[in-house]
């Protein structure tokens, strides 16, 4: 329980900034707060709330949204059975499917009550935590009458490298970043915003040989 | 309207997706590689839209105050200072140099 509340005041601030730099970009209050309902991992509503508000196109915006996602396959293979009972605990249970929900319920081992009530406990705390920071942010935010002076927009590539670097500590997956954000770089300014992002999944191609070399070896 | 069209395709997008794992999980088992991978397109992608925002605005170079002010947060947070901190410390010092005249 004291893991999930010291998770729960990081997720606040998160949820709060999400609101914010939604409203410096110029979103109304309701749609950041629908996105943070509907969609529920943080990420992915940053990184298309900023390719959207940076005028990239919906395909992009979309996509590297969903690419973000694309992790929670392997984490509903890993603890679905943990929610997979009724009806309605399989939906709740699928939209409650986030990075913590999933650490919480793995950590509670083979013990599937236990399992149980730690994903149940961490997806609905976190759910109410991060909407309610969204919608105060969006609020408070729409009262700020020059985002850039305050430095705001440096709030939102700020959060995402935090939210990078535990996952960078991988030597592989960091060459990986380095490659692809050069990719990036360099597509910048020839291509609509959102797509140089994209193209920096071509930086993969590093890992996959690395890992084909050790498979091979 | 694309912004609340974005909303909703990633909302239905990212539900599909999660529904995909209990639904697959009787039928095949990813490898141990596909998984790694999975997870490290989501850390490319991240980093390359932290940098690319904090380095370029629209296709051109952003100015300084903005690398500075997100460098001096990505620091803090590999000193794993709270994020609080590390968001307030990157938009402060944007802010401060931007007072300060420099863009």
């Amino acid at each position: 329980m004291r893991d999930i509340s010291a998770l729960a005041a990081g997720i606040l601030i998160v949820g709060l900034s999400f609101g914010a730099i939604a409203a410096a970009e110029g979103v109304p209050w309701w749609q950041a707060s629908a996105m943070s309902a509907l969609v529920f991992a943080g990420a992915s509503q940053f990184a298309t709330l900023g390719i959207m508000t940076a005028g990239g196109g919906l395909l992009a915006g979309v996509a590297a949204g969903l690419v973000l996602n694309m992790r929670h396959i392997p984490y509903g293979m890993a603890i679905g059975d943990v929610y997979w009972t009724g009806l309605r605990s399989k939906l709740l249970g699928t939209h409650l499917l986030i990075d913590q929900s999933t650490a919480f319920a793995l950590a509670a081992g083979k013990d599937l009550r236990r399992a149980r009530v730690a994903f149940w406990t961490a997806g609905v705390v976190l759910f109410v935590v991060w909407n309610v920071g969204t919608v105060a942010g969006a609020l408070a935010g729409g009262f700020i009458a020059d985002p850039a002076a305050l430095g705001l927009d440096a709030a939102l590539p700020a959060i995402l490298l935090a939210l990078v670097l535990p996952g960078l500590r991988d030597k592989a997956t960091l060459l990986a970043g380095i490659v692809g954000t050069v990719i990036a770089l360099v597509a910048g300014p020839f291509l609509p915003a959102g797509v140089p992002v994209l193209l920096a999944l071509l930086g993969l191609a590093v890992m996959w040989r690395g890992t084909g070399t050790k498979a091979a070896a | 309207m694309m912004m609340l069209a974005a909303i909703l395709a990633l909302a239905v997008g990212t539900f599909l997706i999660r529904l995909a794992g209990p639904l697959l999980r009787k039928r095949l088992t990813l490898s141990e590689r596909v998984e790694t991978i999975l997870k490290a397109g989501a850390t490319v992608v991240l980093l390359a839209l932290a940098v690319t925002s904090a380095l370029m605005v629209e296709g051109e170079f952003a100015g300084w105050a903005l690398p500075a002010g997100v460098l001096v947060g990505g620091v803090l947070a590999w000193r794993r200072l709270p994020l609080a901190v590390v968001v307030v410390a990157a938009a402060a010092t944007t802010a401060l140099l931007r007072l300060a005249g420099i863009a």
